[in-house]
C-alpha cells in the first residue's frame, strides 16, 4: 500500500555511479543544480540533457522508475508552469482571451521552468537512488567536517539524519501493519468527508506515534548500552577514500559545468527573452 | 464456511528490484468448524498467506473461495467478508489506541455498524473470554502490562463475532503461562461456539496440543498439509527445514529405537505418558 513511494529510495544496481564516493555525488549533485540557472538557451538545455541522460543510463536505474519518481510534485509543477504562462508579458501576444493572456515569452518561460524543476528532481533523485542513506549521511558529515570548527555539532546531526532516514521505510512498514490491523477490525479510510477521513486516521496515528516513541526509546538504550556517546573521539569503520574515479567524476561534472556555461551563453543557438 | 485457496501465487513488489515470490501455488482447503495450525519457519509465507483470508492481500494469481464463492469476483464486499472472518495480528496490542480497553474492544464492533448497546455487550462477552479482569476495563489500553494489551487486542477481533478466527502468533513474546492461558481460551472458544480457527505458530508443542490438522509451510508453499501425528512422522524432513517435531516426539522415537514397544505417533506429554505407561505395563 504505502511502499509505492520511489522519491528518496535506494535502488539497487552495479554500476560506476553507484560505487563513486558519496561526496562526488553529493557535490557534482549540487554543481548540476546550479548549472541548470546558468543558462538560458535551447543549446544550453540540450548539453544538460545529453549530460543527464548519460549519467542515467550509466546508473543502470530504469527510466520508469524515475519517472515514478516525478508524480507527487506534479501538481507543484504544475502551479509553476500555469503561474508563469499566464502571468508573464513578454514578446509578441500569441493569444488573448477576457482576462487571459499568453505571450511568446510565457509560453517560453514556462516550458523552461517547467524543464529546469522537471531536471532538479530528477538530478536530485539520481543521488539518492545511487547512494545509500547511510553513505548520504557519511558524506554529508565529511562535506560538513570544516563546520565543527564554529561549533556546529556536525556528527550529531549526521547521526540524526542517518536514524532519521532509517527510520523512514520501518515506519511506513509499521503503518502498513496497522492500517491492515485497523481494517481487518472493520475501519474505514476511504469514505466520507474531510472531517470524517481525519478523524477515521486517529486509529493509525496513535499506534503508529506510540511505536515511534517505543523505538526512539529502544534505539537509545542500546546505543547507551554500546557506549555511544557522540562523535569525538570516534573512528568509523568504513572511512571514506577517494579513488581514480572519483577524481574522473569530478574532472567531468567540472568540465560540465563549463561547457554548459560557455555554451549555453555564447552558441548563437539561443533564444533571448529580455 | 468453507475456505478454499486454489492455485494461489503472490509476488511482493512485483515489477520492482524488490520482486519477491512469497506464495507458490498454495491449494487447501479448510472446512468448518476445524482447528488449523499454520506452522513454518520465518518468511516461509505464513503471515502473507493469512492475510489472503479475509482479502487484505490480493493474490497476484489464482483463486479463494469463502462459502464457495469467489471473493476476487467484481463486487464482492470485502467488508462483508472481513467481518466473517476475524485476524489477529502478530503484536495485536501494536494496534490499540483507544481512551480505554472498552471503548477500543467495542471498535470492531462499532464499525459493523452495531449500536452502543450492543457493542459493549459483545465487548463484555470478548473480555470475559480472553480472561482480562474487570478493573481492567475503563483503563487505558497503555497502561496495561504486555500480557494484558495482548488480550484486550485479542477481545477486540473476537467482539467482532468472527465465524473464522485467524491468529497469527498470539503467544509471541509471552511467558509459558501467558502463552497457556491464551491457547487454552482459544480452544475453549473453538469448543463452545462453532467457529473455525486457524492459528499461526512456529511452535510445534503449541500447535500439536490443539490442531486437528497442520499445515507446514516452506518457502512460499505447503510442504505437509495432514493431521499432526502424520505430519510429525516426517520429523527429520521437517528438521531439514528448520523446523522440529515436538520433543515426545524424539522420545518415543529413541525408545522405539532402543526396543522399548512405543507408538511413536503420540504429539502431546499426556498421550506419552499414557503410551509408556501401557508399554512398561506389559
Amino acid at each position: 500500500m504505502v511502499r509505492d513511494i520511489t522519491i528518496g529510495q535506494y535502488y539497487p544496481a552495479k554500476s560506476v555511479v553507484h560505487r563513486l564516493d558519496p561526496r562526488v555525488k553529493l557535490v557534482s549533485t549540487l554543481l548540476y543544480l546550479i548549472s541548470l540557472f546558468l543558462f538560458r538557451s535551447i543549446s544550453g538545455y540540450l548539453v544538460a540533457t545529453v549530460f543527464l541522460v548519460t549519467v542515467i543510463r550509466i546508473s543502470r536505474v530504469p527510466f520508469s522508475f524515475i519517472v515514478r519518481g516525478l508524480k507527487p510534485v506534479v501538481l507543484l509543477l504544475m502551479i509553476t508552469v500555469l503561474f508563469n504562462l499566464f502571468l508573464t508579458r513578454s514578446g509578441d501576444v500569441l493569444f488573448h482571451a477576457w482576462i487571459i493572456t499568453i505571450t511568446e515569452g510565457g509560453l517560453v518561460t514556462a516550458v523552461y521552468m517547467a524543464v529546469r524543476l522537471i531536471y532538479l528532481i530528477i538530478g536530485s533523485s539520481l543521488m539518492t537512488f545511487t547512494t545509500t542513506p547511510n553513505e548520504l549521511t557519511d558524506g554529508i558529515e565529511a562535506l560538513l567536517h570544516p563546520l565543527n570548527k564554529i561549533r556546529v555539532p556536525v556528527h550529531e546531526v549526521a547521526m540524526m539524519m542517518s536514524i532519521a532516514l532509517r527510520f523512514i521505510p520501518i515506519l511506513l512498514e509499521e503503518t502498513d501493519k496497522i492500517m491492515k490491523a485497523q481494517i481487518a477490525r472493520g475501519a474505514d479510510f476511504e469514505s466520507g468527508n474531510i472531517i470524517q477521513r481525519a478523524k477515521s486516521m486517529i486509529p493509525i496515528l496513535v499506534p503508529l506515534f506510540v511505536s515511534a516513541f517505543r523505538r526512539a526509546n529502544d534505539l537509545a538504550m542500546a546505543m547507551e548500552a554500546r557506549c555511544y556517546r557522540g562523535g569525538e573521539g570516534r573512528t568509523k569503520m568504513k572511512p571514506l577514500h577517494y579513488k581514480h574515479r572519483d577524481y574522473t567524476a569530478y574532472a567531468i561534472v567540472i568540465i560540465y559545468v563549463i561547457a554548459v556555461f560557455a555554451i549555453g551563453r555564447y552558441l548563437p543557438l539561443h533564444i533571448w527573452i529580455f | 464456511m468453507s475456505i478454499k485457496l486454489e492455485h494461489l501465487n503472490y509476488v511482493y513488489s512485483q515489477g520492482t528490484a524488490y520482486e519477491k515470490k512469497a506464495l507458490n501455488d498454495i491449494c487447501i482447503e479448510i472446512p468448518h468448524g476445524e482447528f488449523v495450525g499454520i506452522i513454518g519457519h520465518t518468511g516461509s509465507g505464513k503471515s502473507t498467506l493469512i492475510q489472503h483470508l479475509n482479502g487484505l492481500i490480493r493474490a497476484t494469481s489464482g483463486e479463494l473461495y469463502y462459502n464457495g464463492e469467489n471473493i476476487y469476483r467484481e463486487g464482492y464486499s470485502m467488508r462483508g467478508l472481513r467481518n466473517e472472518v476475524g485476524l489477529v495480528f502478530q503484536y495485536p496490542e501494536h494496534q490499540l489506541f483507544e481512551i480505554d480497553v472498552m471503548t477500543d474492544v467495542c471498535f470492531g464492533p462499532k464499525n459493523q455498524g452495531l449500536t452502543a448497546e450492543q457493542c459493549k455487550e459483545r465487548a463484555l462477552e470478548a473480555l470475559r473470554l480472553v480472561g482480562l479482569k474487570e478493573k481492567y476495563y475503563n483503563v487505558s489500553p497503555f497502561e496495561l502490562s504486555g500480557g494484558q494489551k495482548r488480550r484486550a487486542a485479542i477481545a477486540g477481533v473476537l467482539a467482532m463475532r468472527p465465524k473464522v478466527l485467524v491468529l497469527d502468533e498470539p503467544t509471541a513474546g509471552l511467558d509459558p503461562k501467558g502463552r497457556d492461558d491464551i491457547l487454552d481460551q482459544i480452544a475453549y472458544l473453538h469448543r463452545e461456539s462453532d467457529i473455525t480457527v486457524i492459528l499461526v505458530s512456529h511452535s510445534m508443542e503449541d500447535v500439536a496440543k490443539y490442531a486437528d490438522r497442520l499445515i507446514v509451510m516452506n518457502r512460499g508453499a505447503v510442504m505437509y498439509n495432514d493431521e499432526p501425528k502424520r505430519v510429525f512422522e516426517h520429523y527429520q524432513e521437517l528438521e531439514k527445514v528448520g523446523l522440529a517435531a515436538p520433543q515426545v516426539t524424539y522420545i518415543m522415537h529413541d525408545l522405539a529405537g532402543r526396543g522399548i514397544p512405543v507408538r511413536t505417533d503420540v504429539t502431546t506429554v499426556a498421550e506419552a505418558a499414557d503410551e509408556i505407561l501401557r508399554a512398561v505395563g506389559s
